[in-house]
């Protein structure tokens, strides 16, 4: 399992080609989104555009986690290996963490400063909204992503599949950030952490579970 | 099985067909009209029963689905999708009757209340699965993805429900609560909405088998022509 991970991350650690394309695209739609908000955003605009510069930015971005097997039937060589399928399922998913990870190091920073926002004070809680909301982002994302490069019409698929799953993690994270952006009512954070939580293990155990059936020849 | 099917195949119209008109007799003669709300509230005798259907609906693709996964068997395909489908058609009468009462008595067609946002959202979820079957090629493999999202959609309803209610602060219930109501203060009311609840269950029901029996002889044919011309 390590091992497909380790794989993965040096191939773009060597490459960068995932990062780069995804820290554009985050920030571009940061810039539209200034473009369609009024002169003086809320926090709620903030965060919205932040979550949504995420899962547009990740979703193309986790289009790109099976289709490097497709090469050199790579995939078929993982599904063959004495290996458990959820394995390669949790390989995949970290994968996806991680390069998540990298791109919202990038589109933070750039929310708060274009969007004018001080969300000091609550750096930790913020933190905790943006893993959350990036582990389960990526489980459900790694599943699917499994199967829309197996698929036809996979380029509209992926999004389709995956946003309405999302949307109740959409809605905790957008609203957890809009308080620890704006006022900081950290009470009212807690409860949308608890929905994320639920969502990620939700969302990682019926990965784990179901990707068996998925990468099935 | 397939004794059993002809045999309810037989039975449900003859169950169904009277009881839709009984139904339509009942909301439109029997019930008294709703005091503050005015004739526009009949809706809800197809509005509630058609959301029951709907849910009836993505509850079997769930079962069906995880039966299909773990047996392997075309059966429980079938079953799961021929019930994505109807449950679809249901799901789309309640979006369209609830904008149609909500108009007049809110004055807008549509707000984000809770129930609206999670009836849309579970639309496209399940509005994802059809296009996946329909464009997604190959039919083994895309039968177990489909199962696949039947599952995790299924799963994903609780947390929908949760997040929603959530996001637009707590909302009175439909039923107990809708102003003026006094949650069905007519019996005749109460009685009306369980019998076209009911024979909404027998329409989704027979029409779920009609659709079965298609999606059966689709697969034979299938069989036959694949024995035809191999591939």
């Amino acid at each position: 399992m390590l091992a497909i991970l380790a794989k993965d991350l040096r191939i773009e650690l060597r490459t960068r080609e995932g990062v780069s394309s995804l820290a554009v695209l985050g920030l571009l739609v940061l810039l539209v989104f200034q473009f369609a908000f009024p002169e003086r955003p809320t926090p709620e605009a903030a965060a919205a555009a932040l979550w949504l510069a995420f899962v547009l930015a990740g979703t193309i971005g986790a289009q790109r986690t099976f289709l490097l097997e497709r090469e050199n039937a790579c995939m078929h060589g993982l599904v063959t290996a004495p290996l458990d399928p959820a394995m390669i399922f949790v390989a995949k998913m970290l994968g996806n963490v991680v390069i998540l990870t990298v791109l919202q190091f990038i589109v933070v920073p750039l929310t708060v400063v274009f969007f004018n926002v001080t969300p000091t004070g609550h750096l930790g809680w913020l933190a905790v909204v943006c893993f959350l909301g990036n582990v389960g982002f990526s489980a459900v994302t790694t599943l699917f992503a499994a199967i829309s490069v197996r698929i036809r019409a996979r380029e509209v698929m992926l999004p389709l599949l995956v946003l309405p799953l999302v949307s109740p993690l959409l809605i905790a994270a957008v609203k957890a950030s809009a308080r620890l952006l704006g006022d900081g009512s950290v009470a009212e954070v807690s409860v949308w952490i608890q929905v994320l939580a639920a969502f990620d293990v939700i969302f990682a155990a019926s990965g784990w579970l179901l990707f068996e059936y998925v990468v099935r020849e | 099985m397939k004794r059993l099917g002809s045999w309810t195949g037989r039975l449900l119209p003859l169950l169904v067909g009277p009881g839709m008109l009984g139904s339509l007799y009942l909301i439109f003669m029997v019930v008294p009209t709703e005091r503050v709300q005015g004739i526009v509230q009949r809706i809800f005798y197809f509005h509630v029963p058609a959301a029951w259907a709907a849910f009836l609906g993505f509850f079997v693709v769930a079962i069906a689905s995880s039966l299909f996964l773990w047996s392997g068997r075309a059966a429980y395909d079938r079953v799961a999708r021929a019930a994505a489908e109807i449950g679809m058609v249901f799901c789309t009468l309640v979006l369209l009757t609830g904008p149609i009462w909500a108009r007049p008595i809110w004055g807008a067609w549509w707000t984000w209340d809770p129930r609206l946002t999670m009836t849309m959202i579970l639309w496209t979820i399940y509005a994802a699965y059809l296009l996946l079957r329909a464009f997604g090629g190959a039919e083994e493999a895309v039968a177990r993805y489909a199962a696949v999202l039947g599952i995790v959609g299924a799963l994903d309803i609780p947390l929908i429900m949760i997040s929603v209610r959530l996001w637009r602060g707590i909302h009175p219930s439909v039923i107990t609560a809708r102003p003026g109501e006094g949650g069905l203060a007519d019996p005749s009311m109460r009685f009306t909405l369980l019998f076209t609840g009911l024979c909404f269950v027998l329409l989704f029901a027979w029409m779920l088998l009609v659709r079965l029996r298609a999606l059966r002889v689709e697969d034979e044919i299938e069989a036959v022509h694949s024995r035809i011309h191999p591939a």
